[in-house]
């Protein structure tokens, strides 16, 4: 792989940067080949073996993207009954973006193709996406501005790609008192490519963000998303992530919480058949006083599949009054599929409230039982109290609009 | 200087050594030295093979280092693996031979060798350091067709036993410090249950560490054939040296179809001083196989000692319809680190697991719950219920939950919870109201904290583990 990977990355820039950029991101490349892709006996890889999904599902990962190309839009996609404002990626490549709804003052884009060196990484898959990514965008939104309409990033990949690597890196800085919503949106119709995806959220004082992730359209990639946000006084940050589509896909966040009164929420939902393999893999850093944190997943287990949830709250030596919660539950529903927990918790201040729960097993039959007794049908009853237990943490959401999106989305609304 | 020996004792009262003329083994770690133990022992040919096996296997195994408590290098080359008092030479063949200040010794740390003397009806197999010093109730058990006896006299006498069971559960290339306890293991107890008997009594091991430099390496073999029960005690302690000790001991269990088996500990080894000097690393690996149909293994432990401790007992539920337990109480004070928990391994149909943890760390203490649940595809109809807690007194201490939970059967039901907290205001200011002072009050809710676990043991464990929760925590309120 290595001579590959660095005549790939070669070819990839060799006309476009200037020499100091490629000698920076020359460090990144170095030290993902020296690590290689995770595998299994690192602790965080340890459920799931990235080298190996990626030898035995893509056999020759290519690291070339011709970066001059680009790609035509197909509008057909775009998400119809929700106004909004769009990025659009295509095949790793930006190819539109469209702020009508807001103030061009209040939030702008900006474009970068130096990597700042210091980013270098103990996660071998972000120094990938420094080495590789085309450009590093940055979303600025001004103090006290309320983005009006939620900001719908689309991931599209069409059948041109395959068997390649694709790094997107995006910086998205809130200031103090503003507020956002982000739906990143999957769409593919390319064949066993390894997409990499890498953002980095600032939370100002005040702020307020809403992250949604939604991977629901069946497809062959394979796929590593890393939210790193951080977290100022009062702010608020609430992820949901719905993990069905992809045929991996592992969704890593990493929060501190570094102000007071900060709080972080995670809801995920893992609802899986065939031979799908997902993860959710969280770091809640309690770092000061009298901040939250809440995680609830969900998971609905069908056929070959197999879901992961590692979900750590790490409350630090002065983090008094700290309010951590965790709880994941998952529904086996064929013997053949598989979920597979590790909830941590590390605690080193005593004033604190932290637990978490884990629970799985098959549909509980006194329940089936009480549906069939009053005449629905196996399937029915079955249905029924799947749709119950995922509900639950759609409800979670805060925002009404998008949430009856994502219900229509999977099928869950009434 | 005496004066301060005393002082000192206070807070540990097992803290005193034995002045015993010790036969050692030369220093250090090579095969010579294996000859030599097995040579001492007058081992049978197989033996010296198979400790020569691992003693190999060793030479290509690294310490593992994913747990919590991190420490100073060990230098293995620096350590006697053989010490045992001179008049041991030749094992004496009654009491009244033994040496009277072994005798001494047992009778400080309360546990009388003479049988007569005995209330209670608990056999009792002593080890000292590297060698079993004396087994009690021995007839009585006998009777029955029971078996219990130090794991050299078993090698001797019930060869073909020892060497269909020995490292079944815990094979010789498991891990680097099972396989050195494979190497140079001396010392340690045999328990044979025949089929269908009821152990009438308690069998019961008290490990005692007393020279310095020493590493302890035992190992404990306990058989219980269809249909038996046995319940058995382990207690430990050790002088209070300035320097670190290593104990590394490998236990055995095996449980054969509708056999019982209860394995209760009290840990008390010597925890260092108030500043984390010295004490006892205590590297365990503890394994229990439910061979047989309906079998059941049970771990009660109550673990307040030791500089470290790094043990997991586990069970491998191998048979149909087998139950594994596992209840702990893990106490951490001063600068003591504990990384500890369990790990299920459910493969046979309808098998259940519970799991009962409850931590306490307290002065600038770190305590960590690390547990697996595996329930393989095969293990239809399995549970498990998890169950941890931890305590924290002071801001200066640590307490983690790391819990591995993997369920492959869709049949099957994990449930886990876990929860951290402090002992509220309100709590202790309700029991001071009702005339207890602070650290009567803090005893008391520690006490009820951890009664699910404590429960478990046999009483007269039950009563001593009690005080010894409240002991450990002396000092840390306030």
């Amino acid at each position: 792989m290595e001579k590959k990977i660095i005549t790939d990355f070669e070819n990839t820039f060799k006309n476009s940067l200037l020499n100091d950029e490629i000698k920076y991101r020359k460090d990144f490349l170095n030290k993902f080949i020296e690590t290689g892709f995770p595998s299994k006996k690192i602790e965080s890889w340890k459920f799931s073996d990235l080298n190996q999904i990626i030898n035995n599902h893509i056999e020759k990962l290519i690291f070339y993207n011709d970066i001059k190309k680009s790609y035509q839009i197909d509008e057909t996609i775009y998400l119809k009954n929700l106004e909004h404002n769009r990025i659009v990626f295509i095949n790793g490549k930006l190819e539109e973006t469209k702020l009508d709804h807001e103030d061009p003052r209040k939030i702008k884009i900006l474009k970068e193709t130096k990597i700042e060196r210091n980013n270098l990484h103990d996660n071998a898959l972000i120094n990938l996406n420094n080495a590789f990514t085309i450009n590093n965008y940055t979303i600025y939104i001004e103090n006290n501005y309320n983005v009006k309409k939620p900001l719908i990033i689309y991931h599209i990949t069409n059948s041109e790609l395959n068997s390649t690597n694709i790094n997107i890196q995006l910086n998205i800085s809130l200031g103090e008192n503003s507020s956002l919503k982000i739906i990143d949106l999957y769409n593919d119709n390319s064949k066993k490519n390894f997409i990499n995806i890498y953002y980095n959220f600032d939370l100002k004082k005040d702020s307020v963000l809403k992250n949604f992730k939604l991977d629901n359209l069946n497809n062959d990639n394979i796929k590593y998303s890393f939210n790193n946000i951080e977290q100022d006084a009062n702010s608020i940050s609430e992820t949901f992530i719905l993990s069905s589509g992809s045929r991996f896909i592992k969704n890593e966040i990493n929060c501190n919480l570094n102000g007071k009164y900060s709080s972080a929420f995670v809801n995920g939902i893992f609802s899986l058949n065939e031979k799908k393999h997902h993860e959710i893999k969280t770091n809640i850093n309690h770092l000061v006083e009298n901040t939250k944190s809440y995680q609830l997943i969900k998971s609905v287990l069908d056929n070959f599949s197999k879901a992961v949830y590692q979900g750590k709250i790490y409350v630090n030596q002065n983090a008094q009054k700290t309010d951590g919660y965790q709880l994941s539950k998952a529904i086996l529903l064929n013997e053949n599929s598989e979920f597979n927990a590790k909830p941590e918790l590390e605690i080193y201040a005593d004033d604190v409230k932290c637990s978490h729960g884990s629970a799985s097993g098959s549909l509980n039959d006194n329940s089936i039982f009480y549906l069939r007794s009053r005449g629905l049908s196996y399937k029915e009853a079955k249905n029924l109290l799947i749709k119950g237990f995922l509900l639950d943490v759609i409800e979670k959401i805060t925002d009404e609009e998008i949430k009856n999106i994502i219900k229509i989305m999977t099928g869950l609304s009434k | 200087m005496r004066e301060k020996e005393l002082e000192k004792l206070k807070d540990y009262k097992y803290g005193f050594s034995t002045d015993i003329e010790n036969f050692k083994s030369p220093k250090g770690l090579n095969e010579e030295v294996i000859k030599f133990i097995s040579k001492v022992k007058k081992e049978p040919q197989w033996l010296l093979d198979w400790r020569l096996k691992a003693f190999n296997r060793l030479k290509v195994l690294k310490e593992p280092n994913w747990q919590k408590p991190k420490y100073p290098k060990i230098d293995y080359q620096d350590l006697y693996y053989y010490s045992a008092p001179k008049s041991f030479k030749e094992k004496p063949k009654s009491l009244d031979e033994l040496d009277p200040k072994l005798l001494e010794t047992y009778k400080k740390l309360g546990i009388p060798l003479q049988e007569q003397k005995r209330l209670n009806g608990i056999a009792v197999d002593a080890v000292f350091d590297s060698v079993s010093v004396a087994t009690t109730f021995k007839d009585k058990l006998t009777e029955k067709g029971i078996i219990f006896c130090s794991i050299s006299e078993a090698v001797q006498k019930y060869p073909e036993l020892v060497k269909k069971y020995l490292g079944t559960v815990i094979p010789i290339t498991d891990h680097f410090f099972a396989t050195l306890n494979s190497a140079v293991f001396t010392d340690g107890s045999f328990v044979y249950i025949p089929p269908n008997t009821r152990c009438p009594m308690e069998l019961s091991t008290y490990f005692r560490i007393n020279a310095s430099d020493t590493g302890q390496f035992e190992r404990t073999l306990i058989i219980a054939d269809k249909g038996s029960y046995v319940s058995y005690l382990e207690g430990c302690t050790a002088p209070m040296r300035d320097e670190n000790q290593l104990h590394a001991a490998n236990v055995e269990l095996i449980a054969l179809d509708d056999a019982e088996i209860k394995y209760s500990t009290v840990q008390n080894w010597y925890p260092g001083d108030k500043d984390g000097k010295g004490g006892i690393y205590n590297f365990v690996t503890k394994r229990g196989l439910c061979k047989g149909i309906n079998s059941k293994i049970s771990w009660t432990q109550v673990e307040t000692g030791s500089a470290i401790t790094w043990k997991y007992p586990s069970c491998i539920l191998q048979g149909d319809n087998s139950i594994g337990e596992f209840y702990s109480i893990a106490i951490t004070n001063n600068h003591q680190k504990a990384d500890t928990g369990t790990k299920m391994i459910h493969i046979g149909k309808n098998t259940k697991s519970k799991i009962i943890s409850k931590g306490i760390s307290a002065g600038q203490s770190d305590m960590t719950y690390r547990g697996l649940v595996d329930i393989f595809q095969k293990a239809k109809n399995s549970s498990n219920y998890t169950q941890c807690d931890s305590l924290l007194m002071g801001n200066k201490c640590g307490a983690h939950t790391v819990p591995y939970i993997k369920n492959k059967n869709f049949d099957s039901t994990i449930a886990h919870e876990a929860t951290t907290s402090k002992i509220s205001e309100e709590q202790l200011y309700y029991c001071q109201q009702r005339g207890l002072n602070s650290e009567e009050a803090v005893s008391l809710i520690v006490n009820g904290f951890c009664k699910e676990v404590l429960q478990q043991l046999p009483m007269e464990f039950a009563v001593e583990a009690q005080k010894l929760v409240g002991i450990s925590l002396e000092g840390s309120v306030g």
